[in-house]
């Protein structure tokens, strides 16, 4: 019997069961997929945004403004890359009524903003387009890497005694007695006092599922381009335009990671988990860019993907039901959603607080560091390979990820066990190859340190096998 | 460490060059970032190799281990899993590897030959979305001639450079069903040999003009549409067409993996993307030398070991202080129809030099013309020029009394 369940290892439920593991509880996160992170928290724009274009007295608003605050701390005490860059709203000479309407919204939700001319904005962007003549700057606003915040979140967790199974499907969640019982895809049943749902996409599915509430949904994918490394040394903070009824727009920004991102889109889509990318979005992406930087260079592209963001009315929702005592919906965590996060995990907490006692663990296990081959000083580095080889053998040659890191990663808190969870968390196949040259490598590092076959490691999630047999050992029909 | 020659890549650019350099005189390192020698070779099982080099028909690995047993049996050091990390114009290089941890490498010369990756799904901005089937071609036949795994069943092509059409044929005899080759130019890339024994001898039909408009799939690949493309090479939506797949390899382009230099002052040619090179394959910075794939993206083997030999002759020279530096200089010029040409510089002297060219689109029936000044000083009909096949002229050195330009006349 766990005090609390938490349906959804995203960003969200990351936080929420990190928050939780800091008071005497014991709780348990059930996610569907192989890994965390394999939703909107992996595949979004990644920023930290500082505030100032949510509806002031809105859950928006006072959750982001909180977490902004909150974050850089919380990367840094996770080991997860933050890079604190600020952030421009442009404009040309025409768009000074909507910095001006921005700029009001900041003030009211306590935001430091100012509006600023062209020099300034070239002191900060100096390859911003040739008619941006205004902006509003946003000083507190920065980049996280949001997939490597919610595996650092979950390992956290984990660490502080949270229970995290993945490949586990939520398919019913009923009350019996006073306690819940929910159940999976694969037949197993688990106990708790409290269950949040934080399922994202698949939030409302649950809810409709077991008689939760429901509210109307849309989701809207976003597609990017990522670029290579190089691109980083012409864009020094996060360029949006002004924003629309769709959202906050194109953007131009570096990634914590080290890439340069352009995007994303705002089209609406019937599936939750529609990530693929399309023709019309990236020449609309092309277009958006265009309008406010100058330095765009395609040829540079490595990478396209797509995340769907997952919008419930105007606001973020965060409730106890009231159909289903002690159980407490999170759903429509849209922009700022990222940012936010930290700060619902309090507020959820919070919430929990008023069902279950909480005390506050005296001590808590921090996260190890996990170094990286290119940040080691060749001292350090050779003291490493002293002890462990396996630091002085790079797989990955264009992100320089050492076998040493790889293994590390597989045998984390929550294991990477696939090809992408591997590169989620160390970056080899994230450079320039795209995992040409180090993908079958690390296809075997992830065998051998599993003991499990070659034709078992998957790139993903599902039938995502890369090597389906060996050959000339069987016969098959086409 | 201490070596005249360092040569940073161990396939069969840097095997030649390493050779060559060795039998100069000179004393030679090879760094390389594998656990043996011979580079992608090892993974070209098939056969084609050494025509010219060796006058017989050799396999990858067979061609690679002959080179591999001259490196043997000379006392060249050979570092294998050494990762050139760092590479400063006077030519200290820093690596990686297992056994000695981070170490750097003091030369007198130093010879690129790291060779050329495989251009992404990425970066060729393919639309659709991003399941587990999807391969560079190179990636594929590592996974099936090193590892000895099968990647699928129901296999499409995009791109039909030389690593595609032979694993279309590689596939096929593994019991694949290869439907189709999709090339977005009106021609391949490949070499025509190819065309015929790894698609036509197997009916695999090669759709010229054609390109992928999007990939389906959540975990695996389970099809893709395409489409034609006009001239503008932009897909025409009204001919889109799909076609189930549980694969799909890319073999759309090599690019010479100039990394390690991107941060060293090196002039670079806009149309390789590998280092501009005089005669004796040295870069803008002297002692700096490029051969094989990081120069320029070859077809055959053997034409990459005869550059390797030269940048070998001419690194050694340079590491024992006697490359001539009083030779007057002249420029090779590229134009009308060639798309490049290498050496991009030649010197004044005796005997022959050659030039390997590349030519930008399909001309039948047409005449290189190569000039000095008004002068022709040589010419040649062909039947057909294609951008898939390398061609060279050889040129007397007597003849070269200025920059020379080569062009095509139709």
């Amino acid at each position: 019997m766990f005090d609390v369940i938490v349906i959804g290892g995203g960003v969200i439920g990351c936080a929420v069961l990190d928050t939780l593991q800091k008071y005497n509880t014991k709780c348990l996160l059930l996610e569907k997929y192989d890994d965390v992170s394999c939703g909107a928290s992996r595949a979004n724009s990644g920023i930290v945004h500082a505030g100032y274009d949510c509806v002031p007295n809105t859950l928006k608003a006072e959750l982001n403004v909180k977490g902004c605050k909150m974050m850089k701390e919380l990367a840094n005490e996770l080991h997860v890359p933050y890079v604190n860059t600020g952030s421009l709203v442009v404009t040309t000479k025409n768009g000074r009524a909507g910095i001006e309407e921005l700029y009001n919204k900041g003030i009211q939700n306590g935001v430091d903003v100012e509006i600023i001319g062209r020099d300034r904005i070239l002191e900060i962007e100096p390859n911003v387009a040739d008619d941006i003549e205004l902006a509003l700057y946003a000083k507190d606003a920065g980049i996280v890497s949001p997939y490597k915040l919610t595996i650092a979140l979950c390992d956290h967790a984990i660490l502080n005694g949270g229970e995290v199974k993945v490949g586990e499907e939520v398919v019913n969640v009923e009350k019996v007695a006073d306690k819940f019982v929910v159940t999976t895809a694969s037949g197993n049943k688990y106990e708790a006092k409290v269950v949040i749902n934080c399922a994202g996409a698949g939030s409302m599915k649950l809810n409709k599922a077991i008689g939760a509430e429901v509210y109307e949904e849309t989701f809207r994918r976003g597609d990017y381009f990522v670029l290579d490394q190089q691109e980083k040394a012409h864009i020094n903070t996060v360029i949006f335009p002004l924003p629309d009824e769709k959202g906050k727009g194109i953007l131009v920004a570096p990634t914590a990671d080290g890439n340069v991102i352009y995007g994303p889109t705002s089209v609406v889509v019937e599936d939750g988990e529609d990530k693929s990318v399309s023709l019309d979005g990236l020449d609309q992406i092309r277009a958006g860019v265009a309008k406010t930087y100058k330095n765009a260079n395609y040829r540079k592209v490595i990478r396209l993907y797509a995340g769907v963001r997952h919008v419930v009315g105007d606001d973020f929702v965060i409730e106890f039901s009231k159909k289903l005592q002690n159980y407490i919906t999170v759903t429509g965590i849209c922009s700022p959603g990222l940012t936010s996060a930290p700060a619902i995990g309090e507020k959820v907490k919070d919430m929990v607080g008023e069902i279950i006692e909480l005390t506050a663990k005296e001590t808590l296990v921090p996260n190890p560091e996990h170094p990286r081959f290119v940040n080691l000083s060749t001292e350090e580095l050779n003291e490493k390979v002293k002890e462990d080889p396996r630091w002085g053998r790079l797989i990955c040659r264009c992100e320089k990820v050492t076998e040493a890191e790889i293994v590390a990663a597989i045998h984390a808190p929550l294991p990477a066990k696939s090809v992408d969870a591997v590169k989620r968390r160390t970056r080899a196949g994230m450079g320039r190859c795209q995992g040409g040259f180090c993908g079958p490598r690390v296809i075997e590092i992830i065998a051998r340190e599993l003991n499990i076959p070659i034709t078992s490691v998957k790139k993903d999630n599902g039938n995502s096998e890369i090597a389906i047999g060996k050959l000339k050992e069987i016969e098959y029909e086409i | 460490m201490k070596y005249d020659v360092c040569v940073i890549g161990g396939g069969p650019a840097g095997m030649a060059a390493a050779l060559e350099a060795r039998k100069n005189g000179s004393s030679v390192i090879i760094l390389e970032r594998d656990v043996k020698l011979g580079g992608i070779l090892n993974q070209c099982i098939h056969n084609g190799f050494g025509l010219h080099y060796f006058k017989e028909e050799l396999t990858g690995p067979e061609y690679a281990s002959r080179f591999v047993k001259m490196v043997e049996e000379t006392d060249i050091k050979v570092v294998l899993e050494a990762m050139v990390i760092g590479l400063t114009p006077d030519k200290v290089v820093t690596a990686v590897c297992p056994t000695e941890g981070v170490f750097t490498v003091e030369a007198k010369s130093v010879i690129l030959a790291m060779g050329c990756r495989e251009r992404t799904a990425g970066a060729i901005q393919m639309p659709g979305s991003r399941p587990a089937g999807i391969y560079t071609a190179g990636m594929a036949q590592r996974m099936m001639n090193i590892e000895g795994y099968r990647v699928g069943k129901k296999v499409v092509i995009l791109g039909s450079g030389d690593i595609g059409l032979i694993m279309a044929r590689r596939m096929t005899f593994e019991g694949a069903k290869v439907q189709m080759v999709l090339e977005l130019m009106p021609y391949s890339s490949g070499l025509k040999r190819n065309i015929v024994q790894c698609l036509d001898d197997f009916d695999i039909p090669l759709h010229f003009a054609h390109t992928i408009t999007r990939v389906v799939g959540k975990d695996r690949l389970e099809g893709l549409y395409y489409a034609e493309v006009g001239p503008d090479r932009k897909p025409k939506l009204e001919t889109e067409k799909f076609v189930e797949c549980d694969t799909l390899l890319l073999s759309v382009g090599l690019i010479p993996e100039n990394d390690l230099i991107s941060n060293v002052d090196i002039k670079m040619s806009p149309i390789t993307t590998g280092a501009v090179v005089d005669e004796y394959r040295q870069t803008s910075i002297p002692g700096i030398f490029s051969c094989g794939n990081v120069l320029h993206v070859h077809d055959l083997v053997d034409n990459v070991s005869a550059e390797g030999t030269i940048a070998g002759e001419y690194a050694s020279k340079y590491a024992k202080g006697e490359l001539a530096t009083s030779e007057t200089s002249y420029k090779v010029n590229a134009t009308n129809g060639v798309r490049y040409a290498l050496p991009q510089s030649v010197y004044s002297g005796e005997g022959k030099v050659k030039v390997y060219f590349r030519v930008g689109d399909v001309f039948k029936n047409a005449k290189l013309i190569v000039k000095c000044g008004d002068e022709v000083i040589y010419s040649k009909k062909k039947m057909i020029f294609t951008p898939g096949e390398m061609e060279s002229v050889e040129l007397d050195k007597s003849k070269i009394t200025g920059d020379i330009e080569l062009s095509l006349e139709k």
